[in-house]
């Protein structure tokens, strides 16, 4: 697992560069992601965070080529092993979706057909991209319902999805998504959608999985608990863009952006006190129709006056260095951000103290 | 799903038996005398008075009802002493204007507008369901507006309309076909065909109007949900994502309007069948109405009820086996 394979390139497996998407809607032209660019190894997690319209979704079913191309454009690229996804044809992309490609959906009983078994659709899976018969697709179904640890996994085979639990169902499509062992997993909210005890038992099983296939996972989520569990690399986004990435720890620890110190705090934690009221960030994540001109973020953000001239509220700010492989966007001079997460991640423990 | 049978028939039973009594006394509280109906203006009321008794309709309306009730299951006598005729189970009464049983000549009349109904449905979904399948794959697009406009046009049209257009010049005009008149099937196939083809038609236009925009709608919400979205992650054709996931669920509550319309229709198309003469039966109870033919229009709204049930029935137990979510509710 820590043995890092590099593509022919002699890049990271998975590369996602300068990607933007924009919608053609009835009310203009929305940039739902600007300039991300990410990367990822095999067997390794990268964690993409954010709130609802971030772009984070957006982004990787861009890269899947699950957009429809009459409402989206695409350009920047997206290398896989050193093959651009954002260039390759719809048939190209349809070859690697379900072989080397693969993704987990939020809400695994609308993601699954409610008219079809899950043996069904678990063979058609496996038969979409192997050239086997029926009896061997569906030995393979059964070995795999049996991997992600569902019990009775032949009776389950007959069954359709609205008679299993929300947690089986879900092991259900991380089964058909690793079916054909993919190189490249998107798991876009794979626990939202489920009871915390059953979101436990998936992220164990996701990262089981992960280090017996060596499998390279793009986390999305807005569950910075989750992302603690799993992840390698988080990339914060907002806005559309991405905002903060670093090392898990770095984002941890070490957090330099106003939204993420908001994101953190937002999170309800066991091991703070019951007195311990939450501190949601103010405010709404912007319009894509409506950006505002300077820091995205500006309009959201209690730290805005700490940045001379108005600078917030004029320039964009870029994405620059501020350690070892841990880049922020943020106008506040460095050295005062670093103290500023410290005030912000000590306040924090504090609560947990006080209580 | 025999206990979801069971229940399904015991409901349909117990509404037809609603109906039936709710019909019988409306018919009953009519301005009309249905004894002074059974002869004509000249009738003595002796001879009125004669007919109430032999048709029972001196007794008070409970009774009535139950004579009639048990008439359909049982069979029923007319009349006492030696001036009695039995009137056979199913028996829907007698109808003293036709001088005939109502039961015989319903039959009769339900098989033409069974046939009406059966073929012109056929012919509305061969018609609605794949171009409304088209006009959603073409969101958007010259190709959906054109299909939707045209959709929309004989949407609009009053049945009689298009019917009477077909007629005119189909028939009238042109000369294409011969002018309608009704043979069985059994009879003359090719004149029974000719004879069957417009009203088919006219029906058909009017009802496929409907399914495509129904069928363009469902499938537009169909490839917007989640699965269809698996269905691409997993890399499969996108042909086979529209026809095994997508028609799949979009087409089945097609099979719910279908069934229902086809009741509708085989309750008496009574525009289309009136204006190519077809004796079915809302030709049937057109007549009735004009003469005031009670026991005839009391059969005829039974039927339209019945059909309307059964079909209901038969559309439940359709979405059963279509959609296994519905098995367990």
């Amino acid at each position: 697992m820590s043995v890092v394979v590099d593509g022919p390139s002699g890049g990271p497996f998975f590369t996602v560069q300068d990607l933007q998407v924009e919608f053609r809607t009835d009310d203009g032209v929305v940039r739902a992601v600007d300039g991300v660019s990410y990367s990822v190894e095999r067997g390794k997690t990268l964690a993409v965070v954010g709130e609802s319209g971030s772009g984070k979704s957006v982004t990787a079913n861009a890269v899947m080529g699950l957009l429809d191309s009459r409402q989206a454009s695409i350009s920047g690229s997206a290398l896989l092993d050193g093959e651009d996804l954002v260039d390759a044809t719809p048939g190209r992309l349809r070859e690697l979706r379900g072989s080397r490609l693969s993704m987990v959906f939020q809400d695994p009983l609308s993601s699954l057909h409610p008219f079809y078994t899950i043996g069904r659709q678990l063979v058609e899976a496996v038969r979409a991209k192997r050239d086997i018969n029926k009896a061997e697709a569906s030995a393979r179904a059964l070995q795999m319902l049996e991997r992600v640890g569902i019990p009775n996994a032949s009776q389950r085979l007959d069954e359709f999805p609205h008679q299993l639990s929300g947690g089986m169902r879900q092991r259900v499509m991380i089964a058909m998504a690793l079916i054909n062992d993919p190189e490249l997993l998107f798991a876009d909210e794979p626990t939202t959608a489920l009871d915390v005890t059953v979101q436990a038992q998936i992220i164990d099983l996701m990262k089981d999985l992960q280090a017996e296939f060596d499998t390279a996972i793009i986390l999305i989520t807005h569950d910075l608990g989750v992302v603690a569990d799993m992840a390698d690399d988080v990339v914060v986004m907002y806005g559309g863009r991405v905002v903060e990435r670093g090392t898990a720890d770095d984002i941890y620890y070490r957090p330099e952006m106003p939204y993420t110190w908001g994101l953190m705090s937002s999170v309800p934690r066991m091991d703070l006190g019951e007195s311990e009221r939450l501190h949601p960030i103010p405010g709404t994540p912007p319009s894509l129709l409506a950006m505002p001109k300077g820091c995205v973020f500006r309009p959201r953000c209690t730290y805005h006056e700490r940045v001379p001239g108005g600078l917030c509220d004029t320039e964009r700010p870029d994405l620059l260095p501020t350690g070892d492989g841990h880049d922020v966007r943020c106008h506040i001079p460095a050295p005062e951000r670093r103290a500023l997460a410290d005030e912000v991640l000590a306040a924090m423990r504090q609560a947990g103290g006080a209580a | 799903m025999t206990g979801f049978i069971i229940r399904r028939v015991i409901r349909a039973m117990v509404l037809l038996v609603l109906i039936s009594a709710l019909v019988f006394v409306m018919f009953n509280a009519a301005p009309a005398d249905p004894a002074a109906l059974t002869c004509g203006k000249s009738c003595s009321p002796e001879v009125i008075e004669a007919n109430r008794e032999r048709l029972g309709l001196d007794k008070p309306v409970p009774e009535q009802y139950w004579e009639f009730v048990k008439g359909i299951f049982v069979g029923r006598t007319y009349g006492s002493g030696t001036a009695t005729f039995e009137c056979e189970a199913p028996c829907l009464g007698y109808s003293f204007t036709r001088g005939q049983e109502v039961t015989p000549l319903i039959l009769d009349r339900v098989v033409v507008t069974v046939q009406l109904a059966l073929g012109a449905m056929v012919l509305w979904l061969l018609i609605g369901v794949p171009s409304g399948i088209y006009a959603a794959l073409r969101r958007g697009q010259w190709q959906d507006k054109a299909v939707t406009a045209v959709a929309m046009f004989f949407y609009s049209f009053p049945s009689f309309f298009i019917a009477l257009v077909l007629l005119f010049f189909v028939v009238i005009r042109w000369q294409l076909l011969p002018y309608p008149s009704y043979v069985p099937l059994t009879q003359d196939p090719w004149q029974w065909f000719q004879t069957m083809i417009l009203p088919w038609v006219a029906l058909a236009l009017i009802y496929a109007g409907f399914y495509t925009r129904l069928t363009r709608s469902q499938m537009l919400e169909t490839m917007g949900e989640d699965y269809i979205r698996t269905a691409r992650a997993k890399g499969l054709a996108e042909s086979t994502v529209i026809r095994r996931h997508g028609l799949r669920a979009g087409l089945t509550p097609i099979v719910t309007a279908a069934g229902l319309d086809l009741a509708l229709v085989m309750g008496g198309a009574v525009i289309v069948e009136s204006i190519f003469t077809l004796p079915g039966i809302g030709k049937l109870a057109l007549d009735s109405v004009l003469t005031l033919d009670l026991p005839i229009l009391t059969a005829t709204v039974l039927v339209a009820a019945f059909f309307i049930v059964l079909m209901n029935t038969v559309v439940d137990m359709l979405y059963a086996v279509l959609d296994p979510r519905v098995r367990i509710a």
